[in-house]
């Protein structure tokens, strides 16, 4: 039996095989060669492209450099939600390697956020963490942290170090054993049909009466057309970490194990693909 | 925690009992009587029936209660008929007791009760003194009263044997009268009180009983201990007054409250004396713990109460209105509420808060009323749940109750105890004192509390506070608007205290009854049980049950262990594998987004240098971790110091580092590190950090590191060898194929132990994975295959089978004294001598305020109490005495004694994690597992264990899936052992602590306790204590450190023939399943200020050479214990060195053919 510690590792080295390519009306003095990268599924765009950009800047001019942004099929992507959502959002049923477009010019400002450097990264990532937290502890956990140890959440992820981010992500997963679960869940879910950018509410992990919640819960409470009805076709197939996890299963596991290192569950939600 | 028993009597007599591992009042269903009282202690209740007589309840249990009746068959030589029963007429008779002078023929022996049957028919004992003897057991001297000697003389006029037979105690889970005949009450008994186990461990399961006649008069009854559960008489105690009620705490205080209203104390009760010398106490009043009125109903605690101060300080009243108190173990109160007759713990009481906090309504359903509560109680009602109070919220005693509570909730939404408020709310008691008890209380004086009215109907102590500090508990008033009159906080030494804090006790009490409240689930419609008696003397319940407990409650809880199995947990293992297979099979090549770079992790310590002079000096310490090529990490340890000014640095390779141990050291938080090279060189890195949380710290993340790099992960293998240090710190050791190889195995110093959570004194284990281990209290724990725990947390820790362990253990310091002419024996010593206050040494200096528990980890759990239990024995006191220090001393004072020292012990108590859980309720002292692989998982796997009575067990239902097994089976002996084995052939061997050595006949699987014991001979001259026995190989240390072999043991004649020497400087022995043999060696040079102690591997030892050659010395000193008996693993079988061939594991089921010993049976399966 796999211990559930499988489970985080598995999470943390997710990886996305993606094919980066210069927008073609960019490309200026010579051709650029499409950049392979094993992108981290939980990490963030800008922060893991780093030799994206040294690799593209040498095929651009340097006065059309503007900020780097990203672009999938005409939808720029959001650098601020993790790469795994992303990918499960827009590009889940597609061919491997993912392509992206990358573009230095006319940066969509009604769309994204701009991130100039990876302390606004940072400060996005703490800020969800903060307020999972928040959620999960009345961010007792948090709050009782050190500056250090908070540095060390956010080094943990940039420098994609497992155990120096899980040493410390453990005590953000901990909660009073007579309570059985966190206070809430922090949980966010996306639609592709929706203009809203997520879901997200007050859900608890168990019920009044002391009933476990599930997926399918917390679901039914969302997102009730999600949920099958016995007969019908499956309309909807509901994502976390790139996999279905059945609708059984207890919601506090999942926001133990599934969540994102902004101790977030990510939920998309996409139509079943017709073909 | 093992399971105990609270006792209850409802009002119609009938008494019940709950578990604390139940979920309902059970039923004494076993007779018709109906019981007025009860009085429980752990192993046993005690009741007033109906019928005025006082009736038994003995708990069932896995060991019986066997009782030794001996008796001596004395003979005379004369020339006519040899040896014959024809005595002088000055002999004694034929016969007699041990000294002669007792006429005690067979028949004079009978049965004390009905609740005894004898065991068998008498036999003669063959043991004298350790040695086997002749045919008949017979012993012989030159006349009587004599020297015996087991062989026979030219000058042996006389011989005796010794005749035994065995009593058995049978009436257990069931009510056996104490037969009045016997017990000789003039007149019906009133109450009853036991208690008193805490004055002396010896003779074992001790306990005084108090009654109380109608006529007022006390009685105490004589000889209760495990072996005569029901006592042997009962002896009047004279009392100044008349005397209704009487109470007896676990230690030396006993209350007794006369028809007057004045409460008397007993005086003097000690180990020697448990009944006491005198009362003291009379004009008015004193003494006390609690006391109840039946007139104002209010309950009122006694502070101040502790074994030097029997009669305490003062009373504190509280608000309540009990009809009855009881105080049971671990200081717990119990009491019935004087309305609805229900039943309530104090909340909150600890050694240091006597007072504890609340009551808090305890109700579960009866056995009977089960079936109509379920719906309401089932999802809730678990396991333990009972006593975890808080976290599982609080069932309301009565329809009352809830009511009550309902009405508060909607008018004030303010949550307050059902208790609270049905006290609150009840004129006269508890209203206005809220305003008028505090003011009481704050006059600290010892006053008188308002003297009983009428008669006192209930009375029990606080029990003998141990605890020195808490000198002047106090109870207080229980809240009555949530916080307005907390319990003040303890201020030590008594008069005069007063409330600071009061804030904080506040706020603490306020969250406590905010999660008691929230959680509220009014208990079914059924009326409630009223209760009329409680009885808390044999229940364990912590005081803090929330967090004690937390393992029970976790595994409760949402999402932890039960999901393992389940289908969505697997489906979302699978989907990860389907995922990653999917996104990243295909794409290996492609470069990763984030570089793995170096992760450094620095900080500073001690480290006792190299060089002479050796001294600890400061030091840089540093681990940088990095991940090679392939995706492995590794790393590097710096030590950077200074060595004449100049910078210097020390390192090691995280890969070749072979073991991280903390040190036993006093002063310092140590550990060392070992390489390979440095086990050799006896010689390791110690270092010191400055917070036991910091070497916590490190020694966690350098063994994870040291895993890392070395890709061990995960449990324990079956194969796995176990060792554990002094310090009581647990290693594990994955063996490699090659460990037992011929002619070059694996050397010992390249073994790589990693810790694993829990602490222990030894750990057994066998090839199928059964691991069983003992603490330092004798707590038998099983390992659950799970890993760290302890130091490791999170990653490096499995989840789902980690529990909390505790272990108690004694801390011990001597007090010395010289005689002088003028005073005798005084403190006062010569300007030589040792420290008055010292270690065993007596070269520091402990005194009993001074000294500390191990490390901050530990807490004391007791006071400091005079230790008899030295081995070279004691006087009535204690002492021991010698001419001079150091020597050697006797428990006798000669004309010859200048010095005498005694021993004081403290115990503490350690509270961790680790993979172990608890196998209650039996204390062992050793357990050995049958070392031979089980066919499959359903098999049973022979375990035998040693009770810390001395008792030999086997334990039943041990499988590789249900490891703790089901039940002990109690195996008879003539004595105590120590020591125990089982090998391959079910081969048993054992020793008593007498040193005589037994092999048990026809062991079987079918017959899984044997037959009968046979004594085997000792090596001569020694006294053995230990014995391993292997697949073929029995191995055995004497108390001089010799190894004995055990020759020409073979199927048809197991026994063997005689001892031979293997080595000297032998702590302990190991046989594996492969005949291996493994020993903690005493001193092994070159150890330098390590304990003593360090694992040896027996080199040599082959089939025909079982001795083996030499030693091959590995990690040490300062270990213990070793346990190699789950290493089955063949070694590859070659007879050339040669390195191609080392990776070729040995084929199929693996005994070498040649084997001239080859056991029969099961030993094919080893």
């Amino acid at each position: 039996m796999a211990d559930d510690k499988d489970v985080l590792r598995d999470v943390w080295f997710g990886r996305i095989p993606t094919c980066f390519a210069l927008y073609q009306d960019e490309v200026t003095e010579k051709e650029a060669e499409p950049f392979y990268l094993l992108l981290p599924r939980v990490s963030y765009l800008t922060l893991v492209t780093d030799k994206v950009k040294k690799h593209f800047l040498k095929a651009v001019k340097p006065e059309d450099v503007e900020e780097m942004w990203f672009e999938y099929e005409g939808t720029p992507l959001k650098w601020h939600y993790p790469i795994g959502v992303l990918f499960d959002l827009h590009a889940l049923n597609t061919a491997l390697p993912w392509s992206i477009t990358v573009h230095f010019k006319n940066f969509p400002e009604r769309d994204l956020l701009h991130c100039l450097s990876n302390s606004v990264i940072e400060a996005h990532f703490m800020s969800c963490i903060k307020e999972a937290d928040a959620l999960k502890h009345k961010s007792q956990v948090i709050n009782d942290m050190q500056k250090k140890d908070h540095k060390q959440l956010w080094m943990g992820l940039q420098n994609d170090k497992f155990d120096q981010f899980w040493a410390m992500n453990r005590k953000l997963m901990e909660y009073p054993t007579e309570e059985g679960g966190f206070r809430y869940i922090p949980f966010r879910i996306y639609q592709t049909m929706s203009d809203r950018p997520f879901i997200q509410k007050l859900f608890r992990p168990a019920s009044p009466e002391g009933h476990t919640h599930t997926l399918g819960d917390l679901l039914k409470e969302m997102y009730p057309a999600a949920i099958a009805h016995d007969g019908d076709a499956k309309k909807y197939q509901v994502l976390i970490q790139g996999i279905e996890p059945l609708l059984e299963t207890p919601l506090q596991w999942l926001s133990e194990h599934l969540s994102h290192p902004d101790n977030f569950l990510h939920v998309c939600i996409l139509p079943v693909p017709t073909d | 925690m093992p399971v105990s028993l609270l006792w209850a009597v409802d009002v119609r007599g009938r008494v019940y009992r709950l578990s604390t591992g139940g979920q309902q009042w059970e039923q004494c269903h076993d007779t018709k009587l109906e019981f007025k009282r009860v009085t429980a202690a752990t192993q046993c209740c005690w009741g007033i029936a109906c019928d005025h007589n006082i009736y038994l309840n003995v708990h069932a249990s896995d060991l019986s209660i066997r009782y030794q009746e001996e008796t001596y068959e004395n003979q005379r030589w004369n020339p006519v008929d040899g040896f014959s029963e024809r005595l002088l007429p000055s002999d004694r008779w034929q016969w007699s007791d041990v000294a002669g002078l007792v006429h005690q023929p067979l028949d004079s022996f009978d049965l004390p009760s009905s609740g005894w049957e004898w065991e068998a028919d008498w036999y003669a004992d063959e043991n004298f003194e350790a040695e086997p003897t002749e045919k008949g057991g017979w012993t012989y001297a030159m006349d009587f009263p004599a020297t015996y000697t087991k062989d026979k003389k030219w000058n042996s006029c006389v011989r005796r044997r010794r005749w035994l037979r065995y009593r058995r105690y049978k009436a257990r889970d069931s009510w056996a009268k104490i037969p009045s005949a016997q017990s000789a009450l003039p007149d019906p008994v009133s109450d009853i009180s036991c208690g008193g186990w805490e004055i002396s461990e010896e003779p074992r399961g001790r306990l005084s009983l108090w009654a109380v006649s109608l006529q007022g008069k006390v009685w105490y009854r004589e000889g209760i201990q495990h072996h005569n559960p029901e006592g042997s008489s009962w002896t009047e105690v004279p009392v100044p007054g008349e005397v209704v009620q009487i109470s007896c705490g676990p230690g030396e205080l006993v209350w007794a409250v006369l028809w007057e209203g004045q409460l008397v104390v007993r005086e003097g009760i000690g180990r020697d004396c448990p009944s006491g010398g005198s009362w003291i106490g009379g004009h008015w009043v004193v003494g006390g713990g609690y006391g109840v009125w039946d007139t104002g109903w209010g309950v009122w605690f006694r502070r101040g109460v502790n074994s030097h101060n029997p009669c305490g300080t003062g009373w504190i009243g509280m608000v309540g209105e009990m009809i009855m108190v009881n105080v049971g173990l671990n200081d717990q109160v119990w009491a019935l509420g004087s309305a609805e007759r229900g039943l309530y713990q104090r909340q909150g009481v600890t050694a240091s808060e006597l007072s504890g906090k609340a009551w808090r309504a305890l109700s579960a359903p009866r056995d009977s009323e089960r079936s109509h509560s379920s719906a309401s109680t089932s999802s809730l009602h678990s396991a333990g749940c009972f006593f975890t109070g808080e976290v599982r919220g609080q069932s309301a005693a009565s329809d009352a109750d809830s009511d009550i509570e309902r009405e508060r909730a909607a008018s004030g939404g303010s949550p307050v105890p059902a208790t609270s408020d049905l006290l609150s709310d009840r004129p006269g008691a508890g209203g206005p004192s809220a305003a008028g008890l505090p003011a009481q209380e704050e006059d600290g004086q010892p006053g008188p509390p308002p003297p009983p009215t009428t008669t006192t109907s209930s009375c029990a102590p606080a029990p003998g506070l141990s605890s020195s500090q808490s000198r002047g508990p106090l109870w207080s008033n229980v809240d009555l608007e949530e916080t307005q009159s907390q319990p003040d906080p303890v201020v030590e030494g008594a008069p005069g205290w007063a409330g600071p804090d009061r804030a904080d006790t506040c706020s603490l009490s306020s969250v406590v009854t905010y999660s008691l409240a929230l959680e509220e689930e009014p208990y079914g419609e059924d009326g409630p049980p009223m209760w009329a008696w409680v009885s808390g003397g044999g229940c364990h319940v912590l005081s803090f049950p929330w967090t004690a407990l937390v393992q029970s409650v976790q595994s409760m809880s949402l999402s932890i262990s039960p999901g393992q199995t389940a289908a969505w947990h697997q489906q979302i293992l699978e989907q990860l594998g389907q995922r990653s297979k999917r996104e990243m099979e295909n794409f290996k090549h492609y470069e990763q987004a984030v570089e793995q770079s170096v992760w450094v992790k620095k900080g500073t310590m001690q480290w006792w240098r190299d060089w002479k002079p050796h001294k600890w000096v400061d030091v840089r310490f540093a681990l940088e971790q990095f991940s090679g090529p392939d995706g492995n990490k590794d790393g590097i340890l710096f030590l950077y110091y200074n060595f004449n000014e100049e910078k210097k640095y020390l390192h090691a390779f995280v890969n070749e580092v072979t073991i991280f141990v903390p040190v036993l050291n006093d002063a310092k938080h140590t550990f060392a590190i070992y390489t390979a090279e440095r086990t050799k060189q006896r010689w390791p890195i110690r270092l010191a950090a400055s917070t036991e949380l910091e070497m916590h710290d490190w020694l966690a993340l350098l063994s994870v590191s040291c895993c890392d790099s070395r890709g061990i992960q995960g449990p324990p293998s079956k194969q796995a060898i176990w060792s554990v240090t002094c310090r009581g710190d647990i290693f594990v050791s994955e063996p490699s194929p090659a460990l037992e190889a011929l002619p070059y195995p694996t050397p010992c110093e390249q073994m790589f132990w990693r810790q694993v959570g829990g602490h222990l004194r030894l750990v057994e284990g066998n090839s199928v994975g059964v691991v069983w281990g003992i603490g330092y209290d004798h707590t038998a724990w099983v390992h659950t295959g799970g890993y760290g725990g302890g130091i490791f947390q999170g990653l490096a820790s499995s989840t789902d089978n980690i529990h909390t362990q505790t272990d108690v253990k004694s801390v011990y310091i001597y007090e010395n004294q010289r005689w002088n002419p003028v005073s005798g024996y005084t403190n006062r010593g010569l300007p030589t001598d040792r420290y008055m206050w010292s270690d065993a040494s007596g070269l520091h200096e402990c005194t009993k305020t001074h000294t500390t528990t191990p490390s901050p980890h530990w807490t004391w759990v007791s006071d400091w109490a005079v230790d008899y239990g030295v081995s070279e024995g004691t006087d009535r006191e204690g002492w021991q005495y010698a001419a001079d220090f150091p020597a050697s001393y006797h428990g006798y004072k000669t004309l010859k004694d200048f010095v005498r020292r005694r021993r004081w012990a403290r115990k503490c108590k350690l509270t961790t994690t680790g993979p172990w859980q608890e196998v209650p309720p039996i204390a062992l002292s050793d357990v050995s597992i049958l070392p031979c692989a089980a066919q499959s998982s359903v098999e049973v796997v022979p375990l035998w264990a040693i009770s810390n009575k001395g008792d030999v067990l086997c334990r039943l239902g041990v499988t590789t899936l249900t490891p703790a097994g089901s039940s002990w089976l109690h195996v008879g002996t003539d004595q105590a052992f120590k020591s125990v084995s089982i090998g391959g052939a079910s081969q048993v061997w054992a020793i008593a602590r007498d040193g005589s050595v037994f092999f048990r006949g026809s062991v079987s699987t079918c017959n899984p306790a044997g037959e009968c014991w046979y004594h085997i001979p000792s090596p001569p001259k020694q006294k053995l204590k230990q014995v391993s026995v292997g697949r073929t190989s029995i191995c055995a240390v004497d108390e001089n450190g010799n190894l004995w072999y055990r020759k020409d043991v073979t199927p048809s004649y197991p026994q063997g023939s005689s001892w031979e020497h293997i080595s000297d400087n032998v702590r302990k022995v190991s046989v594996g399943p492969l005949d291996q043999v493994w020993i903690i060696a005493d001193k092994v040079q070159g150890s330098h200020g390590l304990s003593c102690g360090t694992v040896c591997h027996r080199l040599g030892v082959q089939p025909l050479d079982p001795k083996g050659q030499s030693w091959d010395y590995g990690i040490g000193g300062g270990w213990d214990h070793v346990s190699i008996r789950g290493n089955s693993m063949d070694p590859p079988r070659i007879c050339l060195p040669s390195l191609t061939d080392q990776s070729v594991p040995a084929r199929g089921v693996p005994h070498p053919a040649q084997d001239p010993e080859g056991a029969n049976g099961s030993a094919g399966g080893c």
